[in-house]
């Protein structure tokens, strides 16, 4: 999944933070020999079936016969019109769905076929929507073999369409999928990011084994709330980095750069981010490094306060020192 | 059946709400994760085994489920496991591990922000991926549909699912952590207006945020404690996915797995894992359950449906009926997938 955007944005009373979560992925699918038949008829205004070792023809058609386990190769062209089977009504279609007024959801046995298909039935109003109903397709105008090149059904005994092959088989295809999250974060992490607001960053002890969590969180390591605030410093070491040299989408800055681990002074757990402001090739375990703060006029609750951090020129850590935080 | 090795010694589950907690869930699983473990008079060093049941689909993020593994206190090193599946799945492996001699303790977990995307749309993505979820067709239409065959067969009425409404919200005015409870009327309730006809709120599960957490104990482990749940079966069975290929009015893999794991026989009590009024009505005659027995004195999911852990909890509530006495035989059921494709059937027993 891809993250397209987050931003906390903050309030002034204390409820957690919490900000959109908008995430998109295209879903590409190869179809194989079954459904690559079926999407191609659908692009050519074609429903097929096939035919299971019982007799009964199936439609969507199914990839193995569930009875004797074998492949089910026996394709059958059926009826573009069919009969409800079951039916429900939608007064606010969602995000996505087929039509974006009033529809009825529909299981529809097409003619021809033993199985009953689930599509939308742009009937108008409920009191046209019943069970036994006569529907037939409407087509997509633009078809790339996919079941939404059927756009929807309609109320309708017969259909005037004609098929018509248009090119070469139909052997993936692609579904966009959008998904719309509110994201809710922690009391504790809530106070991290107003801190950061303000350019502090906190951190948390945890009560048990007494390691400074940043930002803070559940201890990992006992399974308890860390609780005691602490203020670390903006500054810290260098544990461990890797040189980006890869281009990639979305990407901010031109490689080669660094992303490090840095510990701040007085955190026990490392924070990730960038160190600039040198050659690549100069960035070393150990290195000393100091936050550099965006313009405070900016600020939001937010880690890209800071915009990477800096070499101080302080002689290195000694490794012992950072050892256990790798 | 032979005699059980495994049985239920500690349940928790956090209170059902429309919005609550962090989409990461650690902090809903702490506090449950104490009550649960003392519950069962295990530190969390004693457990063998831990299994959840959670999905990145309600968390928006991949391998969400390894965020809340932060809750346990995870040194040393723990082994532990994840189903994408309700939670009751979680706890058919962890029952087996421990059968199987790999384990003595375990603790099962399921949780879920259900309100931090729109759920019923989420849920369409878990339908069939070429030619059903590329519609987006929502959780309470398929549920409809479902419904809709119901009552065209004559199998169910308007009126005896809105019963099933007014029967769980009132037992559920008992249940702290439900989140629908309260008296109703059957006539006022069926002068609603449909959400998705023939469906009205009463008929569909609320959506709920929520987190539950179960331990299981093998042989002299479990025979240390006094408060205790025998399971002496557990089966789960699955319904093919295409939504027009079966009949939607029978429940095969319910009756199935009620079969596989000993549900035959007297029975005090059952909490049926039924997120619509239909489907309580469906799964009654899919598992043959009788007329005197108890049906989820929790109030069920229909009052309080934390994804993910709701089936774990239908677990747990039936445990808990056989370890405070209340009942001798007793049975949890858990439903995943759309219009109760797939079911667990667990049969607990006092001894």
């Amino acid at each position: 999944m891809r993250r397209l955007r987050t931003c906390f944005t903050g309030r002034v009373t204390a409820p957690p933070l919490s900000a959109p979560l908008n995430i998109s992925f295209d879903y590409t699918r190869s179809l194989g020999p079954v459904l690559g038949p079926f999407m191609t008829g659908l692009r050519d205004r074609r429903v097929l079936g096939n035919r299971t070792a019982d007799g009964r023809v199936h439609v969507p058609p199914l990839e193995y016969d569930p009875a004797t386990h074998a492949p089910v190769t026996d394709l059958v062209e059926v009826r573009p019109t069919g009969t409800v089977t079951s039916w429900t009504w939608t007064d606010r279609p969602l995000d996505g769905q087929p039509l974006d007024r009033p529809f009825g959801w529909a299981l529809i046995r097409l003619d021809g076929a033993d199985t009953a298909l689930l599509h939308a039935v742009d009937a108008g109003a409920r009191e046209r929507m019943h069970t036994g109903m006569r529907v037939r397709i409407r087509w997509a105008s633009e078809r790339t073999g996919h079941i939404r090149d059927i756009a929807c059904f309609e109320p309708g005994a017969d259909s005037a369409d004609r098929a018509e092959a248009a090119g070469e088989p139909v052997t993936i295809m692609t579904t966009p999928i959008r998904l719309s999250y509110t994201h809710t974060t922690s009391e504790d992490e809530s106070r991290y990011l107003r801190a950061l607001a303000e350019g502090r960053l906190l951190g948390q002890r945890c009560p048990v084994c007494r390691k400074v969590y940043v930002p803070p969180r559940v201890c990992p390591a006992d399974g308890v709330p860390t609780e005691e605030e602490v203020t670390v410093r903006d500054h810290g070491t260098v544990t461990t980095f890797c040189v980006v040299n890869v281009p990639f989408a979305g990407q901010r800055l031109d490689p080669p750069y660094v992303v490090a681990q840095i510990l701040l002074d007085g955190a026990d757990i490392p924070i990730p981010h960038l160190i600039l402001g040198l050659p690549a090739d100069r960035v070393r375990m150990g290195m000393r490094v100091a936050a550099v703060w965006r313009d405070p006029a900016s600020w939001t609750t937010s880690p890209e306060n800071i915009e990477h951090f800096r070499p101080t020129g302080e002689p290195d850590s000694p490794y012992e020192s950072y050892q256990e935080h790798l | 059946m032979s005699t059980p090795e495994v049985a239920v010694v500690g349940f928790a589950q956090a209170p059902c709400l429309p919005s609550a907690g962090t989409t990461s869930g650690v902090e809903t699983l702490v506090p449950i994760f104490r009550r649960a473990l003392a519950e069962a008079g295990l530190d969390r060093r004693d457990v063998d085994f831990w299994c959840s049941g959670s999905s990145d689909y309600l968390a928006g993020r991949a391998f969400s489920f390894v965020n809340a593994v932060d809750a346990i206190g995870a040194y040393p090193p723990i082994c532990e496991s994840h189903v994408e599946m309700d939670a009751a799945w979680a706890f058919y492996e962890a029952y087996v591990k421990i059968l199987a001699g790999e384990a003595q303790t375990a603790v099962v977990y399921g949780f879920g922000k259900a309100s931090a995307g729109v759920l019923r749309r989420v849920l369409a993505l878990q339908l069939d991926p070429y030619v059903a979820a590329p519609l987006w067709p929502d959780s309470v239409s398929v549920a409809a549909l479902q419904a809709r065959c119901a009552l065209d067969g004559g199998i169910v009425t308007e009126r005896a699912m809105a019963e099933v409404a007014v029967r769980s919200r009132a037992d559920a005015a008992g249940n702290p952590y439900a989140q629908v409870f309260g008296d109703f009327d059957v006539d006022a309730l069926l002068a609603e207006r449909y959400v998705a006809d023939p469906l009205r709120v009463h008929d569909c599960a609320p959506v709920s945020d929520g987190a539950a957490a179960l331990v299981l104990a093998g042989g002299d482990r479990a025979r240390q404690h006094p408060r205790r749940a025998w399971i002496s079966g557990v089966a789960h069975r699955v319904d093919p996915p295409g939504l027009g290929e079966r009949d939607l009015t029978l429940v095969p893999s319910a009756t199935a797995a009620g079969e596989a794991a000993g549900l035959r026989g007297a029975l005090d009590v059952i909490e049926l894992h039924a997120p619509f009024t239909h489907q309580e009505l469906l799964l009654r005659a899919a598992l043959g359950v009788g007329e005197r027995v108890r049906i989820n004195p929790s109030g069920g999911a229909l009052c309080g449906n934390p994804m993910f852990s709701a089936g774990l909890a239908r677990i747990g509530a039936a445990a808990e009926e056989v370890m405070s006495g209340r009942a001798r035989r007793a049975a949890g059921h858990a439903t995943s997938g759309p219009a109760l494709q797939q079911n667990l059937v667990c049969v607990l027993e006092a001894s």
